[in-house]
């Protein structure tokens, strides 16, 4: 097993990983760390390798339905826009940079804008990392360059120790497709005290972002 | 660097979806221009991908992988085709490199081509996205040094400067930065002197002149 571990390929283990999760009476939805996702997504960039997707598929779909039912799509259009977000990731694993974004994250964005093009029928405009007129970000140094799956970790971790106030209106912010003054509205809150827990929360999470690099 | 970012709750509605496309347009257009906003705006997507992960998964139908399966043929890997596709044919010429992407996939990237109507002299304007219901979006072309008539907002109005910049109230607009104004705001700004200013306006309700020149022109503004 060891000798198995040690001539083995990340992906390999991945699979390993993630079949034996399969396996184990986990049903038809796999849990799989952010490393195992973004080793599978390079996996389906560099092979076109479709059982890396399956189990993918098998994490994210679900999730994905549930985020697009939570955002007001029935059964059949959040299952579809599931499937949809799915064969983006499939078509456009080439794109995805394990620097700039962890899996989940890369996912979500593709999700997002999947929503809005089928929903309200808008395109989304979204920034062309190729394109000419991108102003680049100032150069980091070397340690800092790897570190987009680990913030993905960190924030993971810092949104559950928000105060509750403070969770409820980021959930809010996310998963409902409403404008500040909306939730406010709903929440029976003055719209100031909105934007300022909103503003406290992030001001949390970036602090505690800071505080670890 | 910009030096006025876009507010915090601006980008969050970006990186949550919960912007109408104009405004979105204007945002994604100065996160091209400003990277700490886009760096901002990563964190914010980091959010939403950690609360995707915490989602209780839904269940999915029984053959949902297989006929999902069975589609990968017709969605060939991008890699995978010949000549990259996100790979520019060539060098970007100079107007390319001055106008973020999102916004010259509808206008091009020469704006001097566009069907600009003029405002009393110094300032031009052209509409754009004119099918979004509820908001104006619009070109506004302001000659260097002039000044645009004092108004205020029914609503709100986001200005992204593209070139050049302009000074009012609350401060000077360079390339890149972003001005929210409210309805309590009532401005007149002064397009700076080094060159003509080029700005991406979006307001949600229409504007109203305040001025006595403005007065008359709000006769014209809906034309």
């Amino acid at each position: 097993m060891s000798d198995r571990r040690m001539v083995s390929t990340p992906y390999d283990c991945v699979v390993a990983h993630a079949s034996h999760a399969l396996n184990s009476g986990m049903g038809e939805c796999t849990d799989l760390t952010a490393e195992d996702s973004s080793n599978l997504i390079e996996e389906i960039a560099t092979s076109g390798n479709r059982q890396a997707f399956a189990l993918l598929f098998r994490h994210f779909a679900p999730r994905l339905k549930a985020y697009l039912r939570r955002l007001g799509a029935g059964d059949t259009l959040a299952e579809e826009l599931a499937q949809e977000v799915m064969l983006t990731v499939w078509r456009r694993a080439a794109q995805f940079d394990r620097r700039q974004a962890g899996a989940s994250t890369w996912i979500f964005t593709i999700a997002r804008n999947k929503r809005i093009d089928a929903i309200r029928r808008d395109r989304w405009p979204d920034i062309d990392p190729e394109d000419p007129a991108l102003i680049p970000e100032p150069l980091q140094a070397a340690d800092k360059t790897v570190e987009a799956g680990q913030r993905e970790a960190l924030l993971r971790k810092a949104v559950t120790t928000l105060p509750v106030e403070q969770s409820t209106l980021l959930r809010l912010s996310y998963f409902e497709d409403k404008s500040h003054s909306a939730i406010a509205e709903e929440l029976n809150l003055p719209l100031g005290t909105v934007k300022s827990r909103l503003r406290l929360a992030l001001a949390r999470l970036r602090t505690m972002l800071e505080d670890v690099q | 660097m910009v030096q006025h970012p876009a507010p915090d709750e601006l980008l969050l509605d970006y990186a949550t979806g919960n912007l109408a496309e104009p405004v979105a347009l204007l945002v994604a257009s100065h996160l091209t221009l400003a990277p700490e906003s886009r760096r901002e705006v990563r964190d914010l997507e980091a959010i939403g991908g950690a609360l995707l992960e915490e989602m209780e998964p839904a269940s999915m139908s029984e053959d949902a992988l297989d006929s999902v399966l069975a589609r990968l043929g017709e969605h060939v890997p991008e890699s995978f085709e010949a000549g990259e596709p996100g790979v520019p044919a060539g060098p970007p010429s100079g107007d390319a490199a001055k106008i973020p992407a999102p916004l010259r996939a509808l206008v091009g990237s020469d704006l001097s081509s566009l069907p600009w109507r003029e405002r009393g002299g110094s300032v031009a304007e052209c509409d754009i996205l004119r099918d979004a219901p509820g908001y104006r979006t619009r070109l506004l072309w302001i000659k260097a040094g002039a000044k645009v008539p004092t108004h205020t907002h029914g609503g709100r109005e986001y200005t992204l400067v593209l070139q050049g910049s302009f000074s009012d109230e609350s401060g000077r607009f360079g390339r890149g930065d972003v001005e929210v104004a409210d309805a309590e705001v009532t401005h007149r700004p002064v397009a700076g002197s080094e060159c003509d200013c080029i700005c991406l306006a979006v307001t949600d309700a229409p504007l109203r002149m305040t001025g006595p020149i403005g007065r008359l022109l709000n006769y014209f503004i809906d034309m």
